[in-house]
Parts: structure tokens; C-alpha cells; sequence
């Protein structure tokens, strides 16, 4: 249905430009008004004429009346698209889209439709778009085609297939015409070599079409009563099947890689506050959430004020969260952490408390309910790539970001000087202060830097996430999960814990279903640390003995 | 000194489990020391949560572990006497079904599943109330305390443990009653649950109940165990060079304390009438950690009091400013680890050796903190 | 070369040795190729510049690291490098820490208590009541590492050297027939050197001992067969006069 809008809107588009020549305003106004007279049949043949004419000005029409937006006029029948207003209703020349002027919802019929109608009608607005000068709109409508496979659509497509110079609509169009050969045509040979066509496909719907023919019934006839036609269907069949489990694989690597990703967002601020300091933050998921809410006011901001650099705002908020969650993360650790060094379970305990304290000041000043945080555009939409697989930008953002900040902080940790005197505090604290090392202020920092990053992975969990005060609450187990499967100390093993985990989670969903997997997962983890109690990238050697 | 605390506790709970009922039943409403039903079941409940605190003092306060998912315990036991209290319902619930309680009629199950078999029996599910914790404890504890998995992470893999189960038992098919859980007992042992008779007698059960499990934990602490338990807490490789073994220890005193929050767990529900997946929240059972905390770690009878006085609070602030709650359970931990690390009961003492003052534990920081994991060993190079 | 340093001894006078232990972290070899014989009944001390593997070596022997390579046999036949440290330390091997570690939460009885040969079992532990024979145990070790005026006190507030001798003195509650001391007199005043050295050579009389130590005064009051160990393997062995004598050892100590 979306798809349908969206093919609608670009050829209205499109229309305005070439349609003019082409349409011959009095049928085509004819037709129209057809479609708000009569019963279900009467307008079925509406919609046929339509379709039959091949011109994209009707989409308008068509569209209008599968969102259930058409309308007719009680006092002259006049069939109009109308936009609800208040307490009137707006309406529209379906064809020129000129201003028929309001009625009041008394005086106008919804035409109404029913599921045939609205097959009907997706098939004609796939048939009508498939000369369209759009490429990708005349791959949506052979999609579309696929789907629906109305009939006598099959001049239509081949005339399209003629003049069709893209390879891949070309490929779209062809699979559309055997999906519609395979339904319609009488001739088993036909209908044979349209599933050797099938066989190349990576598609629900095929899959369902083939699987169809296949399907016995009650007496155990099967619905297609050709034997060599059942034959190539079953090889058909068992093709897409491989190619779509190949993309489900893919997809379940994509979305482990995404939830991985996230994951180690939340976890590598933990890596460096837990990991190389020792200090049990039970308030990190809490910084998470300051950096999220930090971006809704960033945004709020630029709504406010500069609503065209609206798309810059996230790029605003990532240095903000750093700081906001990093100067709360430092205040944290100078009025409380610094008092309870060398006492991990007490560290937990006040952390644990000061946790409880964000979350009920941000709920007392931001309301308990969720935030809606935007998404700039070059973040939004997806590339759809086969077999059902879609890539949300958002996402692959996220896993992008996700590896340059960690990238970011391996360079601070190896290559500066604050990244040196970080480790030399960490492995041994008291040569480094009689080395002139400010210990308690690197210590400081050091968990500014740990909560900071949190406060990015705030960022970016925004744009997938709910932005309420429990968000971090949602996390904190799992970042500890992450450092302590990949081993405490260890930005690779944190790397490689949370990708682990995302994939072992993806990838039990569809086998255990997504409670049972996350269940299965902190078993396994529960397990593995008794097996190996340092985690994947274990330090080993008398330094971590001591 | 600790024998008279410990008698004076006893004596207290004693004097509770006579007084209150006598108070509820035989006192007219219209008299200043008459106590209200409501009043009876909330002081009740009190006692089922300081009987957990208890368990987690137990080993927390006595050997070092510190456990963020005893919450799970005390749900387990609850969710064996709710399955009591269910399968006692019997015909008369919603659906009227003679057999499946009202949540598997409505999810279409046909038959009683096999592990609801058995708890028609109280005597079997009283059982199972000690049997079920205390077996997951056993299991948990065999695994975590064999390759020495101490300190943060054993805290941390707890509190996965009991995230686990809540997700689990969220699930409709688990067969415990999803997100609703069990609820809407009509009795227990044939007396009505809304009875004023059977809420007394419960509460007094709760008290008796508490006041032995304390001295059970008392006699444990008293004992070469109890020394050996300290020990472990204090210098865990010298006990093991000594020639104990720790893990034997930890796992005993582990499924013990499990037991006792099952226990607690197990009186909560008739009083407070339903169980639910929220009791496995791992946010449950850190707020246990902090009565015992506030009370005193390693003193017993201070778990008791801080689970009284933390949930009164609750209770208090809760129902005028509800807002201020979470800011005050926040600050209470903050103020208790960074203030009177020794409690409320370790402060009055004025006893300095009663727990390892900062200065004490502040020996060797990198080690406790860095290396919690295997083997740990403060005398390592 | 460490074989050609001594002679494989009786096996019956053999209380413990170690053949060819290796133990690596991460391709650092903390010991090398290590062989050591402790004849029963003897004082030996080991000693060795940082980095040696002294303690690592104590550690394979306790049960505390894992051999890469080699066996550690103890009274003739059993193979330490199988066992736990519970385990090793039943079979009659004490240990004391570099840093003293007691039970500072108990008192100084207690401490002793709690390393009173006998069941270690969880329940013994429960209904465990020291008798008479037991109590008199205790202060005889208390008379013997001059702890009786500290009976009660609690072992955290004992001061650094009684804090040595109260370890020590529980490794005398465990009858061991081996005791491994590491570092005993570091901290300790002159005279409270004096004195560890002494209750050595008296604990000594009844037990087989092996000390860590760097003090060379200390090693000199003890007066008995030493060990030098460099990087993981025996360098020299000897009474304290001829390994000093000894130029490899001396190039150890002094050169580079």
C-alpha cells in the first residue's frame, strides 16, 4: 500500500511533465466519474478502462480511492478527491487536482471499496505506472504486477518489456510477466517456462505463487493438474527456497551486525570506566539516556530556531552529549566514586543509587513518557535489496558510528598522551604518582571519558530507540554481558563481544523465537564465565594476578 | 554484644507474633491499640522482605558474596505457594474449570502441564517452596563458586540470572500465568485468605517463622562455619591454603540463604495475595541489598530492621510523595556506602572491628577491583 | 646445566621435587626448565633478584599456577601438578604469603582455630567445638610464635611483624610436614628478624622448611643449604658462603 503511494506521488510528478500530451481529458474524465457509480462490478470495469489507458494522469484517481479518499457529490454526482478539513470536507478535481470547494460530510458519498476492488486497483496502479520514465517506479509497478497479478495485463507488460532499457526493471518485468503467464496461461508449456523464469527469483510472493501450485486438496488433487508442470515447480520451489534462506542469512548477519553495534555503543563506555578502571558504574545506562535526551533538546533547539540546519542538529549533539554525560560522569566520580576506590560491591551499591536519582530527575523534568527524537534525512529511508531484505540508513549509520568511535578511542588510548598516562594510572597507580601523575584527576577524567561515550551511544540509540527515562535501564545488562564475554580491559574483546552477541541473538530469534534467544544468550554467558571466568580476551600473566 | 541482640530479636518477633493478632482479633476497632487488618498484612509483608534481607546478609554481610539477584529466590518460592494457592482455587474461578486455573483456560491449554502436577498437595508444594531455590542455588552456586567467580561478576552474572528468569517468566507459555502472574487465592488450608483470622495467623507464622530462621542464622554464624565464612570474606586464598574448600563453603551457605528467601518468599504471597514476574526484576532485588546495607551488614538482626525501616519509608513516601521516593532510595544508597558503610545496628555498636573499616579494605584496591575473577590472591607478587 | 649442579638425591629423603617445571604468561618464562630437590627434614632457602620465579615457584607447588611442562612430586610419589590447593595443602603443605594474610575480622585465637589440623568438611565445621587437647594446641603455638598476651585481640589490629609470626603460627596449627615461607622477615625490624630466624630454625626441628627471602642477614642467621634461582632455573646451590662466592651469582646480583 505504502509502496503504492509512493509510486503515485512520483508519477504525479511525472505526469505534470509528459502526461499532458498524451491524455484525452473527456475519457479519461468519463472513467473517473465510472468509478464512483454502481456496484463493486461497475466500478471493476472502471478501473479496467483505466488501466487500459495507460495514462498516468489516472493514478491520481486511483490512488484517491484505495486510500479511501474519493468521494461523490450527492448533489450532482460529481466523483472528487476530498480532503478532510475540520468540520468540512476539501474537495479536488481527481484529474487536474483544480478546487471543487467544500461539503459538508452529509452531503458527500465515500465511495466505497472491498478487497477485490483493492486488489483490482493495486494491479491497475502497477499497470499504469509501468511506462513511467522513472526507472525505479517502473520496477515498483513490475513489483507490484508480481503481487497482484491482475488480469490482461499482459499486453501492457509486453509493450513495456519491448521498450524497457534498464537490465534490472528489465529482469523485474520479465519475473512479472511469468508470475502472470504461470497464473493465466491455459498452455502447460508456457506455464513451465515461466517457473524456469521463477526459478531466478528471491521473493515471498513467488515463493507463495509456486508453493500454490503445488498444494493438494481435500480429495488430494493438487491445484495444478499437469505433472511436468508440478515437476518444474517443485524445482522452481526448492530454488527460491535456497536463495531466500541465503538472504535470510544475510539479513540476520545485517540486523546482528546492527544490534551488535548498538551494543557496543552502550558497552564501550563501560569497557573503560569497568574495564580499565575497575569501577562498577551502574548509573553508565543512565549516561546513555542523558545523551539521548541531550539530542532532544538539541533538536528542540533547532526546530526552534533553525529549523532548515535541522538535518546538521545530530552533528550538534553528538560533541553536546559528550560533554553533558561526561561532565556528569566526572561530577559522579568526584563527589562519590573517588571515596569508594578498592570497594567494588559499595561502588555498586551508590552507583545503583545515583542511577535511581537521573532517571527520577529526568522523569520529574521531562514527564515519564517517551520523547520523539527525529531522524535528519540523510539517516532515513532504506535500501531495499532483495528477498525481503531492507537496510535502514539509520542503522547502518549506527554500525558505522559505532566502529569510528571505537576507532577514535583506540587511537586516544595508543596514541596520546592522555591515553598513556591512562594506562600507566591503571597498571600501576603508585610509581605513577611518583612520577608527578596527577592520579586522582586522570581518574577523573578517565570516567569523564567512560560516561562521555555513553552519552554519544545516547546519540544514537535516539534514532532507534524510545527516548524515555528507563532507556538506560534497558541496556546496563547487557553492556555488562558485552565487556564481560569479551574480557574486561580489552577494546578488541569489546568489539568482539558485542558483534558475538548481536549475531548469536539475531540468529537464535527465528529458531527460539526473541524472548527465548535473549533468555538462551544470558544463560550462555552465564555459563561461559564459569568457564572462562576473564572472558574471550582474557590478559593473562601475573599482572592481572596481582 | 551479640547474644543479647540476638535474644532481644528473638524476643521481639516473639512478642509480635502474640501481640499483633491479640491487638487485630481481640481488641474492639473502636480501641487506640486495636490494629487494622491492613495494618497486620503490611507489617506481615514487612517481615517476609526483612526474612530475605536476612538471607542476603547471610552470605553477603558473613562471606562477600554479594548477590544482585536474590529477588529470584524469593520469587521462586512465592511462584510454589501461588501454584498452591492456585490449584486450590479449584472450581471456582472465572471459567469455572475444575482443573486449569483461570489464565490456561484463557490461553486454550487443555491439561494441567507436568510440572503443575503434585502442587495440590501443600505438604508437596511447601516442599518445593525450600526445593526450587534452593536447587537453582545449587546449580548456580556449583557452577559460579567451582571456577571462582567472585566479587562484581559474580554480582553481575546474578543479576543476569534473575533478568533471565523474569524474561522467562513474562512468557504466556511458560505456564506461569505471564505478566499477570498468579493471582485471586481464594484460600490456604481451607481458611479464606480475606479472613481476619487467617491474616493473623499468617502474620504470626511470618514472625515465628523469622524469628527462627534467625536463629538458624545465628547458630550458623556462631559456629566454626561461621568463622570459616568471615574468613573467606576477609582472606579468601589463606582459608583455601589452609586446606579448606572454599567453593563447599560458599555453595552451603549459598543454598541455605536461597532457601530462606524462598521461604520468605512462600509467606509473602497469601499475605499480599499475588506473585508476578516484577518480584524477579533485577531492581527488586538490588533494593534488598540496600535494607541490609541501611540495617547494618554482617549483624543479622540489622537486616531486619533496615528491611522495616526502608519499606516503611517506601510505604510512607510512596503513598504521599511519590515522587520523592526514587530520589530518596537513590540518595539512601549513596549515603549509606559513602556515610555508615557499617549500618545503622554495626554505627550504634560503636564496635570498630565488626566490619573491615575502609581503611582496611583500602589495602589492596587494584587487586579487589581489577582481578576480582579467578583465583584472587591480595599476597600475589 | 641445573642437572649438573647436584646429585638426584635418595628418593626416600626426598620430600619434594620439582623436575623440569616450566611456567610461561603470555611467552614470559616465570620458570624455566626448573629442578629442585628438598631433602625431608632440611632448611633451604632460595633466594634470587626479582623476576626469579621464587614465588611462582611456591605458587606451582601450592597448587596456585599450572605447569606448562615438568612434575612436581611431593612424599614420594604424588604429582602435585593434579590437585587443588585445598587438596595440596591436606596433604601437609603450608604456605605463608609474601604480605602477612590472616583473618583480621577474628581474633588471634580464633586465627589459630581456624588452622587446626583436623576435618576441613562443611559440616564438621557447623558442630566443630575445640576440646581441650585442641585448645592446648593453641596456646601452644601462641607460646611458641609469643603471641599469648594477643590471644584475644583481633589479628587486624596486631602489628606488621606479630601479624608475620601469627602466619606462621598458623601454618604450625596445620602440622604440615613441608612449610613454604615467603619473604618472612620483610618489614621486620632488626630484632624482630633476629627473632623470625630463630623460630625458623625451632619450627625447623620438626618440620621441613623452605624459605623465600632477599635478607641476606636473615638467610645468614638461618645458616642452611641455599638455593640461588635466576630467570626461572637453579643459577647455584650451596651453604650462603660458597653461592656467594659463587662469579655467575655474583654477576647476577652485582653486574650488568
Amino acid at each position: 500500500m505504502l509502496l503504492c503511494r509512493a509510486i503515485g506521488v512520483i508519477l504525479l510528478a511525472a505526469s505534470v511533465l509528459t502526461g499532458a500530451a498524451r491524455a484525452e481529458p473527456a475519457d479519461l474524465d468519463a472513467l473517473v466519474q465510472d468509478l464512483g457509480a454502481g456496484g463493486f462490478a461497475q466500478k471493476q470495469k472502471a478501473i479496467d478502462g483505466l488501466a487500459a489507458t495507460g495514462d498516468p494522469a489516472a493514478v491520481r484517481s486511483l490512488e484517491a480511492m484505495l486510500d479511501g479518499k474519493l468521494y461523490r457529490r450527492l448533489s450532482d454526482g460529481r466523483v472528487a478527491i476530498g480532503a478532510p478539513s475540520g468540520q468540512v470536507i476539501r474537495l479536488s478535481d481527481p484529474l487536474t487536482g483544480a478546487d471543487l470547494g467544500d461539503a459538508a460530510p452529509a452531503d458527500v458519498d465515500r465511495v466505497t471499496i472491498n478487497n477485490r476492488l483493492r486488489a483490482g486497483l493495486r494491479a491497475a496502479l502497477g499497470g499504469l505506472t509501468l511506462l513511467s520514465p522513472e526507472p525505479s517506479v517502473r520496477r515498483s509497478a513490475a513489483d507490484a504486477i508480481l503481487k497482484a497479478r491482475p488480469e490482461g495485463i499482459e499486453p501492457l507488460l509486453r509493450q513495456a518489456l519491448t521498450r524497457e532499457s534498464d537490465d534490472r526493471v528489465r529482469a523485474a518485468m520479465e519475473q512479472a510477466l511469468a508470475a502472470v503467464q504461470l497464473s493465466s496461461a491455459p498452455e502447460p508449456e508456457i506455464r513451465i517456462a515461466a517457473l524456469e523464469t521463477l526459478s531466478q527469483a528471491a521473493n515471498q510472493d513467488v515463493r507463495a505463487l509456486v508453493a500454490g501450485l503445488l498444494v493438494k486438496d481435500a480429495n488430494g488433487v493438487p491445484a495444478e493438474p499437469d505433472a511436468g508442470v508440478r515437476a518444474a515447480a517443485e524445482t522452481t520451489l526448492a530454488a527460491i527456497e535456497r536463495r531466500l534462506a541465503m538472504w535470510g542469512i544475510l539479513g540476520n548477519l545485517f540486523h546482528g551486525l546492527s544490534l551488535g553495534s548498538v551494543l557496543l555503543l552502550a558497552a564501550v563506555g563501560l569497557a573503560i570506566t569497568f574495564g580499565v578502571m575497575g569501577v562498577i558504574n551502574m548509573a553508565h545506562g543512565e549516561m546513555v539516556m542523558l545523551g539521548a535526551y541531550t539530542t532532544f533538546i538539541v533538536q528542540e533547539w533547532f526546530r526552534a530556531h533553525a529549523p532548515g540546519a535541522f538535518d546538521y542538529s545530530i552533528l550538534v549533539a553528538v560533541p553536546m552529549a559528550f560533554v553533558v554525560a561526561g561532565a556528569v560522569g566526572v561530577a559522579i566520580e568526584q563527589s562519590v566514586i573517588r571515596f569508594l576506590y578498592g570497594r567494588p560491591l559499595e561502588t555498586l551499591l551508590a552507583t545503583w543509587g545515583i542511577s535511581l536519582i537521573l532517571q527520577q530527575a529526568v522523569r520529574s523534568a521531562f514527564g515519564p513518557t517517551n520523547r520523539e527524537v527525529g531522524a535528519p534525512s540523510w539517516m532515513s529511508g532504506a535500501i531495499e535489496v532483495a528477498g525481503g531484505l531492507t537496510l535502514t540508513y539509520n542503522r547502518l549509520w549506527i554500525i558505522v558510528f559505532s566502529l569510528v568511535v571505537l576507532a577514535l578511542l583506540m587511537l586516544l588510548n595508543r596514541a596520546t598522551d592522555f591515553g598513556l598516562t591512562m594506562r600507566a594510572v591503571v597498571q600501576n597507580r603508585r610509581m605513577a604518582a611518583s612520577m608527578g601523575i596527577r592520579t586522582g584527576r586522570i581518574d577523573a577524567l578517565t570516567f569523564g571519558l567512560g560516561s562521555g561515550i555513553a552519552g554519544i551511544a545516547g546519540v544514537a540509540l535516539s534514532q532507534i530507540d524510545n527516548v524515555s527515562p528507563n532507556l538506560g535501564q534497558a541496556y546496563i545488562i547487557d553492556s555488562f554481558m558485552v565487556v564481560v564475554f569479551g574480557g574486561v580491559g580489552n577494546l578488541w574483546g569489546t568489539l568482539v563481544g558485542a558483534m558475538s552477541l548481536g549475531l548469536i541473538n539475531k540468529f537464535l530469534e527465528p529458531v527460539a523465537g526473541a524472548v527465548l534467544g535473549k533468555i538462551l544468550v544470558l544463560v550462555g554467558i552465564i555459563l561461559f564465565i564459569q568457564k572462562r571466568p576473564r572472558g574471550l580476551f582474557a590478559l593473562k600473566g601475573r599482572a592481572v594476578e596481582a | 554484644m551479640r547474644l543479647p541482640a540476638a535474644a532481644a530479636t528473638i524476643g521481639l518477633l516473639l512478642v509480635a507474633a502474640i501481640a499483633v493478632p491479640v491487638l487485630n482479633l481481640a481488641v474492639p476497632a473502636s480501641s487506640a491499640v486495636h490494629v487494622p487488618t491492613w495494618a497486620v498484612s503490611l507489617v506481615g509483608k514487612y517481615l517476609c522482605y526483612a526474612m530475605l534481607a536476612l538471607s542476603i546478609d547471610l552470605i553477603w554481610g558473613y562471606c562477600g558474596i554479594l548477590s544482585l539477584g536474590h529477588g529470584a529466590f524469593f520469587a521462586l518460592g512465592g511462584y510454589a505457594m501461588g501454584m498452591h494457592l492456585m490449584r486450590q482455587i479449584g472450581s471456582r474461578g472465572v471459567y469455572g474449570h475444575p482443573d486449569l486455573p483461570d489464565f490456561m483456560v484463557f490461553l486454550n491449554w487443555k491439561e494441567l502441564p507436568w510440572y503443575w502436577h503434585g502442587f495440590d498437595n501443600f505438604a508437596f508444594a511447601l516442599a518445593m517452596v525450600a526445593f526450587v531455590p534452593g536447587l537453582l542455588a545449587f546449580v548456580f552456586g556449583w557452577f559460579a563458586f567451582r571456577s571462582r567467580v567472585t566479587g562484581v561478576y559474580l554480582s553481575i552474572i546474578s543479576q543476569a540470572l534473575t533478568f533471565a528468569l523474569m524474561l522467562a517468566f513474562f512468557r504466556n507459555d511458560m505456564g506461569f500465568g505471564g505478566n499477570n502472574g498468579l493471582t485471586d487465592f481464594k484460600d490456604i488450608l481451607g481458611y479464606g485468605l480475606q479472613d481476619d483470622v487467617t491474616r493473623a495467623a499468617l502474620f504470626a507464622l511470618t514472625a515465628l517463622t523469622l524469628a527462627a530462621v534467625y536463629g538458624v542464622c545465628r547458630w550458623i554464624v556462631g559456629s566454626r562455619l561461621g568463622q570459616v565464612l568471615v574468613a573467606i570474606r576477609d582472606a579468601e586464598s589463606r582459608v583455601r591454603f589452609l586446606g579448606y574448600r572454599v567453593e563447599f563453603f560458599k555453595l552451603f551457605v549459598f543454598v541455605v540463604s536461597a532457601v530462606i528467601a524462598g521461604i520468605a518468599g512462600a509467606l509473602y504471597v497469601p499475605q499480599v495475595g499475588i506473585i508476578n514476574p516484577s518480584e524477579f526484576a533485577p531492581a527488586a532485588s538490588i533494593e534488598a541489598v540496600i535494607w541490609v546495607a541501611v540495617g547494618g551488614r554482617g549483624t543479622l538482626h540489622g537486616a531486619i530492621l533496615g528491611a522495616i525501616l526502608v519499606n516503611y519509608a517506601k510505604t510512607f513516601l510512596t503513598g504521599s510523595l511519590p515522587e520523592i521516593w526514587l530520589f530518596a532510595l537513590g540518595a539512601l544508597f549513596v549515603a549509606v556506602t559513602l556515610f555508615m558503610p557499617r549500618g545503622i545496628v554495626g554505627s550504634l555498636s560503636g564496635r570498630a572491628d565488626r566490619r573491615p573499616s575502609p581503611a582496611v579494605t583500602a589495602e589492596a584496591p587494584e587487586a579487589a577491583a581489577r582481578a576480582p575473577a579467578a583465583r584472587p590472591d591480595p599476597a600475589a607478587p | 646445566m641445573t642437572h649438573a649442579l647436584h646429585a638426584r638425591p635418595d628418593k626416600r629423603d626426598t620430600l619434594l621435587y620439582l623436575d623440569g617445571v616450566t611456567v610461561s604468561f603470555d611467552g614470559f618464562k616465570a620458570l624455566n626448565n626448573l629442578s629442585l630437590y628438598v631433602a625431608a627434614g632440611s632448611l633451604r632457602a632460595i633466594i634470587g633478584p626479582n623476576g626469579a620465579g621464587k614465588t611462582t615457584m611456591m605458587d606451582v607447588v601450592t597448587g596456585k599456577a599450572r605447569p606448562q611442562a615438568g612434575t612436581v612430586v611431593f612424599n614420594g610419589g604424588i604429582d602435585l601438578t593434579r590437585l587443588d590447593e585445598a587438596q595440596i595443602a591436606n596433604l601437609g603443605i603450608g604456605r605463608k604469603f609474601q604480605k602477612p594474610t590472616i583473618f583480621e575480622q577474628h581474633t588471634v585465637a580464633a586465627n589459630l582455630e581456624l588452622a587446626l589440623a583436623g576435618h576441613r568438611g562443611v559440616w564438621n565445621a557447623l558442630v566443630f567445638r575445640p576440646n581441650g587437647e585442641q585448645r592446648a594446641r593453641i596456646d601452644e603455638t601462641l607460646a611458641t610464635i609469643s603471641l599469648q598476651a594477643h590471644r584475644d585481640r583481633l589479628a587486624g589490629s596486631l602489628a606488621h611483624g606479630q601479624k608475620q609470626w601469627l602466619e606462621i603460627g598458623m601454618l604450625l596449627m596445620q602440622d604440615p610436614q613441608l612449610l613454604l615461607i615467603d619473604e618472612p622477615a620483610a618489614g621486620m625490624t632488626d630484632a624482630e628478624t633476629a627473632a623470625t630466624a630463630e623460630l625458623i630454625r625451632r619450627i625447623n626441628r620438626t618440620h621441613t622448611v623452605v624459605v623465600v627471602e632477599h635478607d641476606m642477614t636473615f638467610i645468614q642467621a638461618l645458616d642452611c643449604h641455599v638455593t640461588v634461582l635466576h630467570e626461572g632455573s637453579v643459577l647455584a646451590e650451596g651453604s650462603l658462603p660458597t653461592v656467594q662466592a659463587n662469579p655467575q651469582v655474583i654477576e647476577v646480583y652485582l653486574g650488568r
